[in-house]
């Protein structure tokens, strides 16, 4: 993995970490934030994904 | 390059989302409306009289599937756009990614955010008793990080002593132990919860195999255009 990173330019890299950070906040939000509107909302996928619910 | 991921990301995402949403309306959502039945008290098993099986469930509710789509389609971008972030990566090394093999990183993708958390933490029917959310959410991602970190080091570390290492971070999560409840409570019957979670797993697999297809698709033909 280390190998991977260094052989990597660094705008590739930043474009990476800012797919990456996206991803995981969409995850987030979509999937794991209990605000209650959001919840309700996402329940039936949450269940059918597998992500923690309730 | 940035634009080019968030391109792939958005179509792979969308196709893999709306066909999962399909899959999970026809497989799993009939025995989540099932499985609620239960939850809600309308149906009551153990200590009465044997209860049919095959009880009339809800229809289609416009708002509820249709948001059930919608959620599915974004959780799959989201997914696509981690997936095609390692693909970048792996193509700047000289990896190839076409669709075919991009199945692999799909089914990769599936084991690190489906079926590795679920060894533990399987897929939760409403109704059931469960602990802390927070506790089970931390978990989750620590299981799911653990897992990526773990495949990564198997698919492009060297030596034995980084397969080593890989063991160690996969079999990890399930050692430490994922938090359960201290009491049950559930009013669903088992073979409900039983059927919910391999149809969650089985939906789960298809649909990343799907993302991973797409998202190598649409990686190369960006990369062609590019």
């Amino acid at each position: 993995m280390t190998a991977l990173v260094q052989t990597v330019s660094k705008s590739t890299l930043l474009s990476v970490v800012s797919a990456i950070v996206l991803g995981f906040g969409i995850i987030t939000v979509a999937g794991h934030v209990q605000a209650a509107t959001l919840h309700d909302a996402a329940h039936d996928v949450r269940h059918a994904t597998g992500f923690p619910c309730h | 390059m940035f634009q080019k991921i968030l391109t792939s990301a958005l179509f792979a995402g969308f196709c893999a989302g709306l066909l999962a949403a399909a899959l999970q309306f026809v497989f799993v959502q009939p025995v989540l409306l099932h499985a609620e039945l239960y939850e809600g008290g309308d149906l009551v098993h153990f200590g009465g009289e044997a209860i049919s099986a095959h009880p009339e469930l809800p229809g289609f509710d416009a708002m509820r599937d249709g948001l059930s789509i919608l959620f599915t389609v974004l959780i799959y971008v989201g997914y696509a756009l981690l997936l095609i972030g390692a693909m970048a990566l792996a193509d700047e090394r000289g990896i190839a990614i076409n669709a075919r093999n991009g199945i692999i990183w799909g089914l990769a993708g599936f084991v690190a955010f489906h079926f590795a958390p679920a060894i533990s933490l399987p897929p939760e029917v409403p109704g059931v008793a469960a602990a802390d959310v927070a506790a089970r959410q931390v978990w989750w991602w620590g299981a799911v990080a653990a897992t990526v970190l773990g495949l990564g080091l198997i698919a492009f570390g060297n030596g034995m002593v980084m397969w080593g290492v890989a063991a160690v971070l996969l079999l990890a999560p399930h050692i430490i132990g994922a938090p359960h409840p201290d009491e049950f409570s559930g009013p669903v019957p088992p073979e409900i919860a039983a059927l919910f979670a391999s149809r969650a797993l089985g939906v789960g697999l298809f649909a990343w195999g799907l993302l991973g297809l797409f998202a190598g698709y649409f990686w190369r033909r960006e990369s062609a255009t590019a």
